[in-house]
């Protein structure tokens, strides 16, 4: 790919995250959604959000791990239990980085 | 939403050390961060252009993992219908998942209201300042951030207590653990096509539980 290809492609890039970002809000007439659909929406972000973070968590190069020294694991525990606990994003990220890096550098898991 | 800009600027400095050493260059590393704005799509295709793939499937790619953007479109609509189009362009642009969350949480009834743009504006200029800052603070730091450390795992932490503020009842446990199972069942897919097939999996259990009053037996897996 040349370098004017790689810029044809990017700006391509931009251009589909104004159209699926705006995609039901930017026509001026509404486009219609079925009422099963839109009452679905309550479950769409929490699944897309799940959707990322567990694969994140779980698996190493598209491969379940099969090993429980893994530090993701014990970082997204104590990230989870932390926000149960508190209820606060910002120490959900200290508590699972401190324990990532513990375990990462200290034990090299 | 400061706690979540960090995440964010971990996430980000992570995806601009990760342009560059995917070998598409830093011109094009940067062009891409200041221009595309959305850091999952450009995880995705970094390593498609850097391997000189088509650009129709760079272009697919990038369609597939932002069509939860579509889904959340439909609920922006009616907040955002009565601006004018230019306006509406920017706010499309702007919209980023953490801010869809944050904003459905803060305003649940879709009527529009004088306070939404305000908010909305606070919230996305937070994310894109702490996003395009720490992407070219990694751009330019590529060979000096250690990527063992696991940095970018603080973007995933962040994603998983925003997961966690959302979990309030049975249905909501259940549409979670449906979605991350799928998933991770459906990896195998190309184009990051498990995302929308677990998005579809959980919107179902989802809408199926809502409209069942009989008590059925929980799924007792989840992944996490």
């Amino acid at each position: 790919m040349s370098f004017w290809e790689g810029v044809i492609t990017i700006v391509g890039l931009a251009l589909l995250t104004v159209i699926t970002r705006g995609f039901f809000f930017l026509p001026e007439r509404e486009i219609p959604i079925p009422g099963w659909l839109r009452q679905g929406l309550r479950y769409a972000p929490l699944a897309a959000l799940a959707a990322v973070v567990v694969p994140e968590v779980v698996t190493n190069k598209g491969q379940l791990i099969t090993t429980f020294q893994d530090a993701r694991l014990y970082a997204a525990a104590a990230g989870a239990a932390y926000y149960f606990w508190r209820r606060d994003i910002l120490g959900t990220i200290l508590s699972g980085m401190a324990v990532l890096l513990v375990l990462r550098l200290g034990l090299g898991w | 939403m400061s706690g979540i800009a960090l995440g964010i600027a971990a996430w980000g400095l992570v995806t601009g050390v990760a342009m560059v050493d995917s070998g598409m260059g830093v011109p094009l590393a940067l062009l891409m961060s200041l221009v595309v704005f959305a850091g999952t799509a450009q995880l995705a295709t970094m390593p498609l252009i850097a391997a000189g793939a088509p650009i129709w499937v760079v272009w697919s790619t990038a369609i597939c993992i932002n069509l939860r953007f579509v889904i959340f479109s439909a609920s922006w609509r009616p907040y955002f219908a009565g601006y004018p189009l230019r306006q509406r362009l920017q706010f499309a642009y702007f919209t980023a998942d953490l801010n869809y969350v944050l904003f459905m949480r803060r305003f649940p009834e879709p009527k529009p209201a004088p306070e939404h743009a305000p908010y909305f504006w606070g919230g996305c200029l937070t994310n894109w300042l702490s996003w395009q800052l720490s992407s070219l603070a990694g751009i330019f730091l590529a060979d000096r951030v250690p990527t063992e450390w696991g940095f970018g795992f603080a973007g995933t932490v962040a994603l998983l207590g925003l997961t966690c503020s959302l979990l309030n009842d049975r249905a909501t446990w259940v549409a979670a653990a449906v979605a991350g199972c799928a998933s991770v069942a459906a990896y195998a897919l190309p184009l990051k096509l498990n995302i929308v097939v677990a998005i579809a999996a959980a919107v179902a259990m989802g809408l199926l539980i809502d409209h069942t009053s009989t008590r059925e037996t929980k799924p007792s897996e989840d992944a996490t």
